[in-house]
């Protein structure tokens, strides 16, 4: 495949769960680009979730279809990682065990593996605390092992729905920064669900924003910042307004 | 319909559950694998006379259950049998039930109570009650009494014990709020203790109804000439195997029923855990 | 060690209260039999090697029972989480035999399988076999389809989801099923021993009835309660030890 094709092609997904309910997405279309990350933002319901599972192949699209490296999705796959608002780990593995566990289903080599898990938790910063088991560790401790056990796998692009949802603000925060971070050192493709207008802004090289029931994009927003983004500098202030007004549209219509 | 056995696509979708069915299709599958339950039985039943498997008196057909069932009926000895049993349970879980509340909300409440009656509970506690039917018919002869009390024995340690439960287990928060509104003495335990320890006790007496079915069985098994147990024991004197299924049927639906009673009763006394 | 010193004053009660009612005869001392009198029908039992013979034989009977039963309870509870009709076809099934108190078969199984062991191991089978299979196949389909997601898009394939997501997950579930298993093995042995049998704990207690001899059915009770609270305990810890990581710290 040629650089310029885009990693990820959603093409005239809709997606309707039941006969004779309406449709939760109608018509997305939306191109991301290899090493960029996407936010998509919408209010609640708006369907980005539903969106993101279908792209990460756990729903089917009722129409159109889902590309990523010119191949078609037709379920889960290790080269679309996802990290869940609920952070999904495997209670009964410990952080070693659960970043590992992709590498493990390859068969790759306990040598290999080591050295993965060595790199991705010291990317993360967890590495002091690789044999605890997820009971004893804080929401974001879990979120950032969530992290490096996606990352581990080596996949092609990564799917994040509302990763840090279940965060209070001041973790929510420091996870932003180490996932921008963190994209700096792997430059990885992501799609990133989030309902967060700050958060679109500081992370996103585009914002998709959504529209309520049915989900369709509304507008998309090129966010022109640096890497390294100041929260409170002028341009992000005033991309924050821009898609707040807008979203506030949005929400003001799910409310009629 | 996919196949039949789940693949990865429908364990990401919807879980091991499986996709959620309509009320209509869920009915459809429930009658149709009672009616397939009963199809293979009587095939089975069939086979067996056909073939020559074994003696057809071991595993009679669903027709000859139902049809020992309506014979003895008709006899007016299935309504004499049935009232035995539910007599014995009645009375016996009456008692029981009605010791174990009292004892239970006593010891809840006053320690002096709870250190006499608990040693004596914890001592007993480990032993299936089954163990002491033995003991009764020494002590109390073979006929009613002994059964009965047998009956109030076995349902009084799980109804004293969730009664004692749900009273110490209250939110102390309650019971603070309860004190700085003026509530003092009986009117506290009426009014705030009582309700606050309801669900426990009635889940005490679910546990009751179910253990006196299980154990009334055995209690009929042994020196006694009526009751859905005696049926079921005397049946196999003269391999009446219709006979016995029918009466374990039936004393499963009596269990229901009494299941059926007491959740009634949670419902209506309960009324603020399921509003609308 | 709150229950030992419960059952310390249990005990002192009940040897002061058959004390007091030798005197007053309050009932027939010769039901009311004391400590002593129970001790020792357990020392000359426990001397002569009968006790050792029965309980061994009870217990024999409920591993057998409960070890057939536990396979079955497993493989099927696994293949209801795989196999969605069988969930439908099975689930009505179960909820229409299990009012019927196991021990309405009891006399059932006699006939069937005659007076020997078999009938005895059929029975206890049968009667653990349900209430397992019912709770593993809870826990099985209690499995969060999130951690199925997971494991699925890491590269898991079916087998994978099985193996490495689906049996982890429902493991407290399936072991809590197990024990109380076994539990509920020990509390119904006793009553299939009334009839029927030649050996065993609750025909040694059943036999202290038929020939008039309260001690020995006092003893054969508390050694059952002995039996049934030391296997509880031993579970337990073992339970504890195979999941304690996972549990909340």
């Amino acid at each position: 495949m040629t650089a310029a094709e885009p990693k990820i092609q959603i093409q005239g997904v809709t997606k309707t769960f039941a006969t004779g309910r309406a449709p939760a997405l109608a018509e997305v279309d939306l191109d991301v680009a290899e090493r960029e990350l996407v936010c998509i933002l919408g209010p609640s319901g708006c369907g980005k979730s539903t969106l993101l599972n279908i792209v990460a192949g756990f729903l089917a699209p009722t129409t159109g279809t889902v590309r990523v490296d010119g191949r078609v999705v037709t379920g889960p796959a290790p080269e679309r990682g996802v990290v869940f608002q609920e952070y999904a780990l495997f209670p009964w593995l410990t952080v070693t065990g659960n970043v590992e566990f992709g590498p493990r289903l390859q068969a790759r080599p306990a040598d290999e593996r080591r050295r993965t898990v060595d790199r991705y938790l010291d990317l993360v910063g967890l590495r002091a605390h690789a044999d605890k088991f997820p009971a004893q560790l804080s929401g974001g401790m879990k979120q950032r092992v969530a992290i490096a056990r996606a990352l581990a796998n080596n996949p092609a692009v990564i799917l994040m729905d509302e990763p840090f949802g279940a965060l209070d603000a001041q973790t929510r925060e420091v996870l932003q920064d180490e996932l921008s971070k963190i994209q700096r050192v792997e430059h990885k493709t992501i799609l990133f669900v989030t309902h967060s207008i700050r958060e679109a802004v500081y992370l996103a090289d585009r914002v998709v924003v959504m529209t309520s029931v049915p989900g369709r994009i509304r507008q998309i927003f090129p966010i022109k910042l640096p890497e390294i983004r100041d929260r409170f500098a002028p341009e992000f202030t005033q991309y924050e307004a821009d898609i707040t007004r807008m979203v506030k549209e949005e929400v003001a219509k799910v409310h009629e | 319909m996919a196949s039949l056995v789940s693949n990865v696509s429908t364990l990401v979708e919807s879980g091991l559950r499986g996709p959620a069915l309509t009320r209509r299709r869920a009915l459809a599958l429930q009658l149709g694998a009672v009616a397939a339950f009963l199809a293979l039985w009587s095939v089975l039943a069939g086979l067996v006379v056909l073939l020559k498997l074994f003696n057809p008196i071991f595993l009679p057909g669903p027709w000859l259950v139902v049809g020992a069932l309506v014979e003895l009926a008709a006899k007016g000895q299935l309504g004499v049998h049935l009232v035995a049993t539910l007599e014995r349970v009645a009375i016996g879980f009456g008692t029981g039930a009605a010791l174990g509340v009292t004892l239970g909300l006593a010891a809840g409440q006053l320690a002096p109570v709870r250190g006499l009656v608990e040693p004596v509970v914890e001592l007993l506690r480990p032993i299936p009650p089954l163990a002491m039917l033995p003991l009764f018919i020494v002590w109390v002869g073979i006929g009613e009494p002994s059964k009965i009390g047998f009956i109030t024995y076995a349902t009084f340690f799980p109804i004293f014990l969730t009664t004692v439960t749900g009273v110490r287990q209250i939110d102390p928060v309650l019971l603070r709020a309860a004190r700085s509104l003026g509530a003092r003495g009986l009117p506290l335990f009426t009014r705030v203790i009582l309700p606050a320890a309801l669900p426990d006790i009635l889940t005490g007496l679910r546990l009751g109804v179910a253990l006196a079915f299980f154990v009334i069985v055995i209690s009929e098994f042994i020196g006694a000439e009526h009751g859905l147990g005696f049926l079921i024991n005397d049946g196999r004197n003269f391999f009446l195997v219709p006979q016995m299924l029918g009466a374990a049927v039936v004393l499963g639906l009596l269990g229901y029923a009494g299941n059926a009673l007491v959740r009634l009763l949670e419902r209506r006394l309960m009324r603020w855990q399921h509003p609308a | 060690m709150r229950t030992a010193a419960t059952l310390l004053g249990a005990l002192l009660a009940w040897a002061a209260f058959t004390a007091v009612n030798a005197r007053v005869e309050l009932v027939n001392p010769v039901l009311l039999p004391t400590p002593v009198q129970v001790g020792q029908v357990a020392l000359d039992l426990g001397a002569s090697g009968e006790l050792a013979r029965h309980v061994l034989t009870s217990l024999w009977r409920v591993v057998q029972g409960f070890g057939l039963a536990a396979v079955a309870a497993l493989a099927l509870g696994v293949l209801v989480g795989l196999c969605v009709p069988l969930r439908h076809m099975t689930e009505p099934v179960i909820e229409f035999v299990r009012p019927i108190p196991p021990l309405a078969f009891l006399p059932m199984f006699l006939v069937w399988f005659g007076l020997g062991e078999a009938s005895k191991v059929a029975f206890i089978g049968y009667t653990t076999f349900f209430p397992m299979f019912v709770a593993i196949a809870a826990s099985v389909l209690r499995v969060d389809v999130v951690l199925l997601r997971a494991a699925a898009s890491l590269g898991a394939s079916r087998a994978d989801l099985v193996r490495r997501v689906m049996l982890p997950a429902a493991l407290p579930g399936i072991v809590v099923a197990l024990r109380v298993g076994v539990g509920l093995a020990l509390f119904v042995i006793v009553g299939a021993e009334f009839m029927g049998a030649d050996a065993g704990l609750g025909h040694l207690i059943m036999e202290g009835r038929t020939f008039f001899n309260p001690p020995q059915i006092v003893m054969g009770a508390l050694v059952l309660g002995l039996l049934g609270s030391l296997v509880n305990v031993l579970l337990l810890a073992a339970e504890r030890r195979l999941l304690g990581q996972r549990a909340a710290a």
